[in-house]
């Protein structure tokens, strides 16, 4: 084939299928005009990108600049579309593809209702605290926890308090910042 | 600088400091302060439609014909709706245009007033960006960043929905800077040195090489087509273009190869699918184009020139990426060659213009004419013929009579031919052919049609004859929606579901009843002189040319078939060729 050149790294056999998919968290810097989340969700709604967590808000008032943090699953391909699609969207400055770049925290909250009575509120308050989940509403047969962390923390918190009297969970979505003195 | 003024006033003042000329739209309610402001002054000439649709396509006719930004003015609501096809199209086909909406005033909006629509949540995802003006404070910006948004990068809609009581607050009207700038949108105009170099050192030992251009090249000005051809000449490399790069190097060139894709020639394709080095400029390897995408173009390394960076590695991983304006990467190839050999590869690519040679051989757009009825493909040759010293410009419906004026009609300019490529637009041509018309009073401008095609959009024959816009109508008259009941045949046993244009209005009538000239052919021996009288009417004419009523529009490559797996024109069943997994592909 390439006569004289070298071996082909045109990957056209690398397409979709070969691909492993990985979860992402992106940070997208956007200004913080009406329609901005609309733009960003339906930009994903309308080229089939999923959105496994989405977090927003203003962050920057005097700016009017908010920060929107969304977690995503894809083949790598497809997560740089994503990338090159959100900073085509004329309000985005910038896309940061922090699993990517490395080294940062992601943290989430949840509120976590569970109701039950006896033993069963014994070991909730004792999961609450391994867990270093904060009571913050209580009666005589319920508690509302919060617990931040790591999502598969949550995760897991959520899975233990399933058999002891889960009602409901409410989840703020990720959080995710870099390691250092850094800004964005 | 400083003036004070109503909204209304704004839209007008910003029209004329943009260096508008014309602007094509329809009144309604939520408009009617701007109407009235147009009606005010003598600069911007606003054409009145029949269909807002007619409206966007004549701005992309006008836009793509000039180079300039088209403009579309309409009303809220239904104004809105009916727009939305024209921008995606504009989309699309990167395409500038500026769509100003009237918008019912904001304490009624998500009332659901009358004629109230959701304009900016609807055109969202078909406009490159949108507006919704709610204070007068921020009109004068937005209307010149419109402006901006839509000419600059990649070039698209924009829409700029302003409702009522903007238009009629005062405020203080801000001319334009003479460079604009913004914070977020910065389009990469100068491509990356480093990777031009590896490009053109690339472009110097390749072997079987092949141009791969497209629409970019007309959206980057008239100089980027001469580029091209300074930089086909200087490498000697063969040129082959997308539909929507037709003109940018001329198809009277020794190095054509002719339109490449589903209905490209048979040596454009064989060359993308057995070239060792291609270089795309200003084209986004749509699926028309690739075919089958895990067997295209194995063997090759690929340079891929565009200003949206979201363009490369969408559809097909390439090896040198370079984004950028394509007429400032391509001057930098040139100033590049030519410090390296002021050469053309004439020797090394010897044998590859030989393969192609033999390629050329088998006559891929070929047809069987005949002498009792007007082939299809002989009519456009003979249209061809006998406009092809004017100055011309073609637009087309969408069908098989667009494939065939691809193939058959040769383009030696840009600007010159305005297609509705990406989405397939049927009804583009006429209102198309109306906007090139404004923009080029004295030029002859062609609609090629089809029967079916032509009648989602007639009512704007009306617009025509209100502007003394003498465009010429030339529809293939074959009695079906050809390229549906070619696709029936292919995958459908033949079996031609809807797809017959039944209950005909008779053509010719139709013309005289808008006060046109109608010319009716059925006979290939007064084929000739029929378009010469339509050529020499100066008013609008509708050409109903009957052609043979089954002809297939050949070459093509079948849906899940690679570049080399060709349906030639002598191929005599094309229903057996798609297989199972091609069937689902469109």
């Amino acid at each position: 084939m390439n006569a004289n050149l070298l071996p082909t790294g045109s990957a056209y056999f690398l397409t979709q299928q070969t691909q492993e998919p990985e979860r992402h968290t992106l940070t997208v810097l956007v200004d913080n005009e009406p329609g901005v989340l609309a733009r960003v969700v339906g930009l994903f709604s309308a080229r089939g990108f999923n959105i496994d967590s989405l977090t927003v808000s203003e962050t920057e008032h005097d700016k009017h600049r908010s920060r929107i943090t969304v977690v995503t699953v894809a083949v790598p391909k497809i997560i740089a579309q994503i990338k090159l699609q959100l900073e085509r969207l004329v309000p985005v400055h910038k896309v940061h593809d922090l699993t990517e770049e490395g080294n940062y925290i992601e943290r989430e909250l949840a509120l976590v209702k569970v109701a039950g009575v006896g033993e069963n509120r014994v070991e909730a308050l004792r999961l609450a605290d391994a867990f270093r989940a904060q009571v913050i509403d209580a009666s005589t047969e319920s508690f509302v926890f919060e617990v931040t962390g790591k999502s598969s923390k949550v995760e897991q918190f959520i899975s233990l308090m399933a058999p002891i009297g889960l009602v409901e969970v409410v989840r703020t979505g990720l959080a995710a910042v870099t390691r250092g003195g850094e800004g964005m | 600088m400083a003036q004070q003024m109503t909204g209304a006033e704004m839209v007008v003042e910003a029209l004329k400091d943009q260096g508008v000329e014309h602007i094509f739209g329809y009144p309604g309610g939520a408009v009617l302060p701007i109407y009235d402001a147009i009606f005010q002054q003598g600069k911007v000439r606003h054409i009145l439609v029949r269909h807002e649709q007619g409206a966007t396509h004549m701005a992309e006719g006008y836009a793509r014909s000039t180079g300039k930004c088209g403009v579309v003015l309409v009303t809220s609501g239904p104004g809105a709706t009916n727009a939305v096809t024209g921008l995606t199209d504009a989309l699309l086909d990167s395409i500038p245009l500026v769509c100003i909406t009237g918008q019912v005033p904001v304490p009624l909006i998500g009332s659901d007033a009358f004629q109230e629509c959701d304009t900016v949540g609807i055109t969202r995802s078909c406009t490159k960006h949108n507006y919704l003006v709610k204070s007068i404070e921020d009109l004068p910006r937005i209307l010149h960043e419109a402006f901006h948004i839509a000419t600059s990068g990649r070039p698209g809609p924009v829409v700029i929905d302003i409702p009522k009581d903007v238009q009629f607050a005062m405020g203080t009207y801000i001319k334009p800077q003479a460079e604009m700038s913004h914070p977020t949108y910065k389009p990469q105009r100068e491509g990356d040195t480093e990777a031009i170099r590896v490009a053109v050192d690339l472009m110097l030992r390749a072997e079987r090489p092949v141009f791969y251009t497209g629409g970019g090249i007309i959206n980057s000005g008239p100089e980027a087509s001469r580029n091209l051809r300074e930089l086909a000449e200087l490498t000697g490399f063969p040129v082959t273009s997308t539909l929507m790069g037709l003109g940018a190097y001329p198809a009277s060139g020794g190095q054509w190869l002719g339109m490449l894709g589903m209905h490209g020639t048979y040596e454009a394709n064989m060359a993308m699918h057995d070239c060792d080095l291609m270089i795309c400029l200003g084209a986004r390897f749509d699926d028309r184009i690739t075919g089958r995408i895990d067997a295209f173009s194995p063997g090759s390394r690929k340079i891929h020139v565009d200003i949206d960076p979201s363009s490369i590695n969408k559809n097909i991983v390439v090896d040198v990426p370079i984004v950028g304006d394509v007429n400032l990467v391509m001057e930098e190839m040139i100033r590049m060659w030519r410090a390296r050999t002021n050469q053309p590869r004439t020797e090394a690519i010897a044998p590859w213009w030989k393969a192609i040679e033999k390629w050329r051989g088998v006559n891929s757009l070929g047809f069987t004419n005949s002498s009792s009825i007007i082939k299809p493909q002989h009519a456009i040759a003979r249209l061809y013929e006998a406009t092809k010293n004017r100055d011309v410009y073609i637009t087309t419906e969408v069908g098989q009579h667009q494939m065939w004026a691809a193939q058959h009609f040769h383009f030696n300019e840009p600007n010159r031919w305005m297609t509705s490529g990406g989405l397939g637009t049927m009804g583009y041509g006429l209102p198309a052919a109306i906007g090139v018309q404004v923009a080029h009073p004295d030029a002859l401008v062609i609609d090629i049609a089809g029967e079916a095609s032509v009648q989602m959009t007639m009512q704007e024959m009306s617009t025509a004859l209100q502007y003394e816009l003498p465009v010429k109508i030339f529809i293939l008259n074959n009695e079906y929606m050809g390229m549906v009941r070619q696709w029936q045949e292919l995958l459908h046993g033949g079996r031609y579901s809807h797809s017959y244009s039944d209950a005909l209005p008779d053509f010719v009538k139709l013309a005289e009843a808008y006060g046109g000239h109608g010319i009716r052919c059925a006979d290939p021996g007064e084929l000739d002189n029929a378009i010469d009288e339509m050529i020499n009417i100066n008013k609008p004419v509708i050409f109903d040319c009957l052609v043979s009523k089954e002809e297939n529009c050949l070459p093509m490559i079948p849906s899940g078939k690679p570049h080399n797996e060709m349906i030639l024109p002598d191929t005599a069943d094309i229903g057996s060729i798609i297989d199972e997994k091609g069937r689902v592909l469109v």
